[in-house]
């Protein structure tokens, strides 16, 4: 296992408030790129805006901080070229699954090699909380003063329907399961998505700590990814959120199989 | 009976007729047998009907440019005649099925379908005409069977037979008309090669070393899209299809990053959504090479025609300052130096490039002796530990590394950024960085590509040109014979070379020439230089300058 300090970057200044769910998805991600023994220079972080899209800003590792919702096609784009490299796109829920959306679907379809870390914590927290795709119906918000009408987006079961390769969610408080999840989904070959349930404790007052750990329960040792019906059942159940490796497909063909290998040095 | 150096044959059909067949046909039997040739086509937004032509010039000398001429017409349906009526002289002979032809003063009817159908099937038309037009032009038969063989090579050997046929009775009835064309023919152009602008874009690119392209089709940037796809296992290519053209320009970045040199094919419409991509190319000096294929707007506009009407696009595409390089080819070999080229200015410079072209140029054919050298260049470099992606440097290129070559790590940030590629909101290093960036600039003016001056060193008159309007100026500035005129042809439009400004102070009057209804690269002269650029001949019709057309222009400046 490598040393995690391997990942620091001395004297960041880190831009997210106090308590906030990102310092925790960070503390994470480098204790599984840590026990996956992955040097800095073989991992690229992918990411678009937002708050959680600075994540790669406090990791020592290659960094691409792109554009607003674009980070799955330069992560696409970088796995293709160099399938080598470990390849993470990592951004919000307004970045993935709102200005990015058309691109969720498309790698869903393509299957790259690639991990797609969404930080969820349901509110736009960087523009001083609207609501974002994934925000509950109801919840009153800076923009949507009357509570959200409109239907959250469910991402683990669209991710599903379009049979991705790779669909789990976790909750950023459970430090050995996210961990864990991150490993399999580098690990898995193919399109992997963990969408990372996190608070946004200044602007969401709805979808707390407490509120995640009373409406989440983690899937049962004996739970069988692979029965695709079961998977989706689960994933329609919104009463309460799933946490675990909710559906795995390791059949699908990877993209870049498909692609003939350049010379890059 | 017609010229003794170029003659000129049109096919109007419907969409779905085959008048390409018969255009790549007959330029191949052409050209092998010695005729230097020129073709380029118009159609309609359509799969089937409608009314399209081909334009196929046939001649003694090098031939690169659109002219309204007609010498002999082929229709292939009842609406051809009407569509080109003002084509038409009294010297033009009309070639058709009776119903087609019988009003016209020189008809030469010919029972194309019954010929067909004699063979077996109408569907032997094609060949029939081609065989027609090859008798004409007096083309060698057994180069005519071959290439007949050649072109339908994929389809049984029962079909090949029954086209070689369906040639030879179009070929016997064609020398039976006893239309004399005394073009000399020249053995040597047996070797030239025969490409479209659409290959000569993709050829360059390979010759730059591309080798990853990611598109959304749109007409007419799809052609690069399909050249480089089917070249893409000989020459190790990537090929993405992406879902928009976001994720087009998005992934080409990526792909730049990644060390790779990537290319995204598009027009004008589908560009105006990769803008925001140029941009992110700009901050963070990640290379992308973009060919945009011009066509008119405003928003679809005329999706099958021709303009220059996206100067300002490109050069304005993206929200900030930074530099960009844009290239606009007037002909085929310049396609091809142009776009490799591009490959290696945006890897030593780290910008976004354009290579701009247009319909008019993608869709145009002819012979090419020889394509031009271009050396390919490389600009990356191998990381350690204190790599910084963006290094203050004195002409403002920063090493690139990319990630995994090195023990360092790259790191690319479109937020403001220092050295190391850290996110910053400091003014000082802010300031630093824009001063960098844009420093770039003096280095890609001293290395830029110079303009081409045509005609008399001593003019009077200079006529200012880029992209594919030039070599049909060019052909009407020959024709004149006027030694007190020049053509000054750009094929860098952005940023505009040192050497321009005593071009255009040389000139007693300037007129530009381009196919817009502003004149964006005259607006772009006059900004740069102060310059009185207001003389301009232009079109935006959505057909290309024909030389005649221009020869009536130019003469009225004189």
């Amino acid at each position: 296992m490598l040393n995690v300090k391997l990942y620091d970057i001395p004297d960041s200044d880190i831009a997210w408030c106090p308590g906030c769910g990102n310092f925790g998805i960070l503390n994470e991600l480098k204790s599984a790129l840590s026990e996956l023994n992955l040097q800095p220079n073989q991992v690229v972080i992918v990411s678009g805006i937002g708050q959680a899209a600075k994540m790669p800003q406090y990791i020592n590792v290659n960094m691409f901080n792109g554009l607003h919702g674009r980070t799955l096609p330069v992560a696409t784009g970088i796995k293709l070229v160099n399938p080598s490299l470990t390849v993470i796109a990592e951004s919000g829920d307004g970045c993935t699954y709102g200005e990015g959306g058309n691109h969720f679907i498309h790698t869903i379809r393509k299957n790259p090699n690639i991990v797609n870390l969404v930080h969820d914590n349901m509110i736009y927290g960087l523009t001083k909380g609207q609501a974002s795709p994934t925000t509950p119906k109801g919840v009153v918000t800076s923009l949507q003063f009357d509570g959200v009408f409109v239907e959250p987006f469910n991402p683990i079961s669209v991710a599903i329907a379009l049979n991705a390769s790779f669909v789990a969610r976790t909750f950023m408080g459970y430090n050995d399961l996210t961990v864990d999840l991150i490993k399999q989904a580098i690990q898995h070959r193919g399109y992997a998505l963990i969408d990372i349930l996190q608070p946004c404790v200044t602007f969401n007052k709805f979808n707390t700590y407490q509120w995640y750990k009373e409406n989440t329960y983690i899937l049962p040792d004996d739970y069988d990814p692979t029965d695709k019906n079961a998977a989706f059942e689960i994933a329609m159940n919104t009463e309460k959120l799933a946490l675990g490796v909710i559906y795995k497909n390791s059949e699908k063909a990877v993209y870049e199989d498909f692609q003939p290998k350049i010379k890059l040095f | 009976m017609f010229s003794n150096e170029t003659l000129s044959i049109v096919l109007s059909g419907a969409a779905g007729q085959g008048i390409q067949t018969v255009e790549k046909l007959l330029t191949k039997i052409a050209k092998e047998s010695g005729y230097y040739v020129f073709a380029t086509k118009e159609y309609m937004s359509r799969v089937r009907g409608g009314n399209n032509s081909t334009e196929i010039l046939i001649s003694s000398k090098p031939v690169m440019a659109f002219r309204n001429k007609i010498d002999i017409l082929v229709t292939l349906n009842n609406n051809s005649i009407d569509r080109l009526r003002n084509r038409i002289s009294n010297k033009t002979f009309i070639l058709g099925e009776e119903a087609y032809v019988k009003n016209e003063i020189n008809k030469l009817p010919v029972p194309i379908l019954q010929l067909a159908k004699d063979v077996g099937n109408p569907i032997y038309a094609n060949s029939v005409s081609s065989g027609i037009l090859s008798g004409i032009i007096d083309a060698d038969l057994e180069i005519v069977k071959k290439c007949v063989s050649d072109c339908f090579s994929t389809k049984n050997p029962e079909i090949v037979k029954k086209n070689i046929t369906a040639t030879v009775k179009g070929y016997n009835f064609g020398k039976s008309l006893n239309l004399r064309v005394n073009i000399k023919k020249n053995p040597k152009i047996k070797n030239h090669y025969l490409i479209n602008g659409s290959q000569a874009v993709s050829k360059g690119a390979i010759a730059g070393g591309c080798n990853f392209i990611s598109s959304y089709p749109m007409s007419p940037a799809t052609a690069v899209f399909t050249e480089l796809a089917k070249a893409s296992k000989e020459y190790n290519i990537i090929v993405d299809q992406a879902e928009d053209e976001i994720a087009a320009a998005n992934m080409v970045i990526g792909a730049w990053y990644a060390g790779a040199r990537g290319l995204v094919s598009t027009s004008g419409g589908g560009f105006a959504l990769m803008t925001e991509a140029i941009s992110l190319s700009g901050m963070i000096e990640t290379p992308i090479v973009v060919h945009l294929a011009q066509r008119p707007g405003p928003a679809t506009g005329l999706p099958t025609r021709t303009e220059q009407g996206d100067l300002n696009l490109a050069l304005y595409a993206g929200h900030g300052s930074f530099p960009r390089i844009i290239f606009a080819p007037s002909g085929l070999d310049e396609a091809y130096y142009l776009t490799a080229q591009a490959f290696n200015y945006a890897d030593e410079f780290q910008v976004p490039v354009f290579v701009l072209t247009d319909q008019y140029l993608l869709d145009s054919i002819y012979n090419v002796e020889k394509f031009p050298n271009v050396e390919l260049t490389r600009h990356i470099v191998k990381t350690d530990e204190n790599y910084k992606r963006y290094e203050i440097t004195e002409d403002g290129i920063s090493p690139r590394g990319i990630p995994g070559f090195g023990t360092g790590v790259v790191r690319v940030d479109s937020d403001e950024h220092d050295e190391y590629g850290h996110i910053t909101e400091s003014s000082e290093v802010r300031t630093k960085m824009v001063n960098k960036r844009m420093k770039k600039l003096d280095k890609i003016i001293e290395k830029s590509i110079e303009p081409v001056l045509y005609g008399h060193k001593d003019y009077d008159y200079l006529f200012v040109s880029w992209g594919s309007t030039s070599l049909i100026l060019k052909e009407a500035l020959e024709n004149l014979e006027n030694n007190r005129v020049a053509l000054l042809h750009f094929p860098q439009v952005y940023p505009l070379p040192k050497s321009s400004k005593k071009y255009f102070k040389k000139a007693k009057k300037l007129i530009f020439v381009e196919q817009n209804i502003t004149g964006q690269f005259a607006d772009l002269v006059k900004q740069t230089y102060g310059i009185n650029t207001s003389k301009r001949i232009l079109k935006y019709d959505g057909f290309p300058f024909s030389v005649e057309e221009l020869t009536d222009k130019i003469k009225g400046e004189l």
